[in-house]
């Protein structure tokens, strides 16, 4: 399980990264969600991977960690209004300017 | 011992005056100043009493819902967090009446509630005495600040707002993975249980956290504009709003903040795994802010790019990671970000009398106060290149001073010193094309009242007040370094926090 697990993160993070070096707004921002799936992923694991195991204590174990999912939590609400951000932000300049270049010119 | 409400108040006050001012968007924008400005006065004030209680050396703590630490959310006061308080306050109002005066919060909705929000981050991050929370409120004072870099709206503004906020979430991401390798290795993410974990961990256990300490260190260095991070600094505070750049001058501090935090308490003074990158990156992002403010065509631009240089001498002096570098660092970092927020306003101001040229450093119709505020222009600059009599000199001083005894003394002075001069011609470059080379012709915009002038000469006469104030300041940041370096006093006084 942690050889697919951590697997799975360093395809998103690879993924993420590569499209987010990408020149067009649509590609960043997907890049970018990439990413914080990575990351939401890899700070669960913070916690050690577990199956089967609850995570409020309420009789005998084994116990999963609370505390990552409750900041894996905040982080998927956190990154979730920034993307939506984002998204906004990327129309908005696509309407200003035309194109949807990460990169442009000042005058172009 | 009934815990210290006050200590939640600098945090939960303009998250208060946010939501009202979110509800009082209807009543017009004459009330929503009124309220505004009323809560920026209050979180002054609120800030000198909590300075003046930090001030006795006791470290407050408070525990939300009455968890203890580590387990609740704590938060904690000691020197250095009331002086970023202070420091943060006095320029939120500000820039906060300046951006009233001219009606700058008039080019769209929401200014008022995003720039109480904006203060509700920063408040936060400089009480807060957990990791995560740092993280939490890294986000509530970026997003409301992405909110008001593209308050007016443009395509220049949204093109570099769009570059700021892309960087800016590249580095939460980064912010999260190091925050999991922390958990995974220690089980904790307060500050002060960090530190007693990772005093007892083994040499092998040593090296993912080595990993951490420098993801932190970019996301930090990220947030201050620590060179090679510092690209997107220039472009993003020339092309916001005058009020909001001048607030931006204290989002940099934050870093640095994070950093003085961080890594003398969490990871000792003797196995500190960024120290030794951190002087020699600073030096260089103090020589490479100085060149672009000699590059700089516009009096922001320019005035940008000394943000990154002051944001170089300061982190150099931290880099010493010496009681006397944090207490040279302190000083410098209440004398620039101040100067720094008063220069914004004053090229606000400028830009606005110069008709098309706004603030590009070419001729332009003369300015019809050209001796109030050139006077106020020299007083800013005076002030920012270091020359004495005002505080800059001062603070350049102690940065200079901590580096005797110190093996970067060469490099140290030689930059500083060297940069120096540039940052004469450049200045002197910017004030000769603003006021001199004026195109023969009538002044085309009517002279400013006073009233507009005066949060802008408020913020700016820090200069001579500061270097008045010179002793006690310096007595001050020499007693928030040594409580800063003495890891264990905070750890017993966080970890033994009273229900």
């Amino acid at each position: 399980m942690e050889m697919l697990f951590s697997l799975t993160v360093g395809v998103l993070s690879a993924c993420g990264v590569f499209l987010v070096l990408r020149a067009r707004t649509f590609a960043v921002v997907l890049g970018l969600t990439l990413l914080s799936y990575a990351v939401n992923l890899f700070l669960f694991a913070a916690g050690r991977l577990a199956s089967g195991a609850a995570p409020i204590i309420r009789g005998p174990g084994p116990y999963a960690d609370p505390l990552p999912q409750a900041l894996v939590l905040t982080a998927i609400v956190i990154g979730f209004g920034m993307t939506a951000f984002l998204v906004v932000l990327a129309l908005r300049l696509r309407a200003e300017t035309g194109h949807d270049h990460v990169d442009a010119r000042e005058d172009a | 011992m009934s815990p210290d409400h006050w200590l939640i108040a600098p945090v939960l006050l303009p998250f208060a005056a946010g939501i009202a001012l979110l509800a009082a968007g209807r009543l017009g924008l004459g009330f929503q100043r009124k309220l505004g400005l009323a809560a920026a006065a209050a979180g002054l004030a609120l800030a000198a009493k909590l300075l003046l209680a930090a001030s006795g050396g006791d470290i407050a703590t408070y525990a939300l819902g009455g968890w203890p630490a580590p387990f609740g959310i704590g938060l904690v006061l000691d020197r250095l967090g009331a002086l970023m308080l202070a420091v943060a306050a006095a320029i939120a109002l500000g820039a906060l009446a300046h951006a009233c005066t001219r009606g700058d919060d008039a080019h769209g909705a929401f200014f008022h509630p995003l720039f109480q929000f904006q203060l509700m981050g920063l408040n936060g991050a400089f009480l807060t005495g957990d990791l995560f929370n740092l993280f939490v409120f890294f986000e509530v004072l970026l997003i409301a600040s992405y909110g008001l870099q593209l308050h007016g709206g443009g395509a220049r503004r949204a093109r570099a707002g769009l570059r700021y906020v892309v960087l800016n979430l590249l580095g939460s991401a980064l912010f999260l993975i190091a925050l999991g390798t922390l958990y995974g290795i220690a089980g904790t993410l307060n500050l002060a249980d960090l530190a007693v974990r990772f005093a007892a961990l083994e040499a092998s256990q040593r090296i993912p956290l080595e990993a951490a300490a420098g993801l932190l260190l970019v996301v930090f260095g990220l947030k201050a504009a620590l060179a090679p991070l510092h690209l997107w600094l220039p472009e993003t505070y020339a092309r916001a709003p005058g009020a909001v750049a001048a607030l931006f001058a204290v989002m940099t501090k934050v870093g640095a903040y994070a950093i003085l935090r961080v890594f003398p308490l969490g990871f000792g003074p003797d196995a500190n795994p960024v120290a030794p990158w951190l002087l020699p990156l600073a030096l260089a992002t103090h020589a490479l802010g100085v060149i672009g403010a000699l590059a700089a065509a516009e009096l922001r631009r320019l005035l940008a790019w000394l943000v990154v240089a002051s944001v170089g001498t300061l982190l150099a002096a931290v880099g010493l990671f010496s009681e006397a570098g944090i207490a040279a660092a302190l000083v410098y970092l209440v004398h620039s970000s101040l100067i720094a927020a008063g220069l914004f306003l004053l090229a606000d101001l400028l830009g606005g009398q110069r008709g098309p040229a706004g603030d590009a450093l070419h001729p332009a119709p003369p300015l019809a106060q050209a001796s109030r505020l050139g006077a106020l222009f020299v007083l800013g600059a005076v002030a920012v290149a270091g020359l004495p009599p005002l505080s800059g000199f001062t603070g350049k001083l102690l940065v200079l001073q901590a580096f005797e005894g110190s093996p970067a003394l060469a490099w140290g002075w030689g930059i500083l010193l060297g940069a120096s001069i540039v940052v004469v011609i450049a200045l002197a470059r910017a004030g000769s094309a603003l006021f001199w080379h004026t195109e023969a012709a009538p002044p085309v915009a009517p002279p400013l009242p006073w009233r507009a002038c005066t949060p802008t000469a408020a913020l700016l006469a820090a200069g001579p007040l500061l270097a008045l104030a010179a002793a006690p300041l310096a007595d001050y940041a020499q007693a928030a370094a040594r409580q800063l370096l003495d890891a264990p006093a905070y750890v017993d006084a966080v970890l033994a926090t009273p229900r």
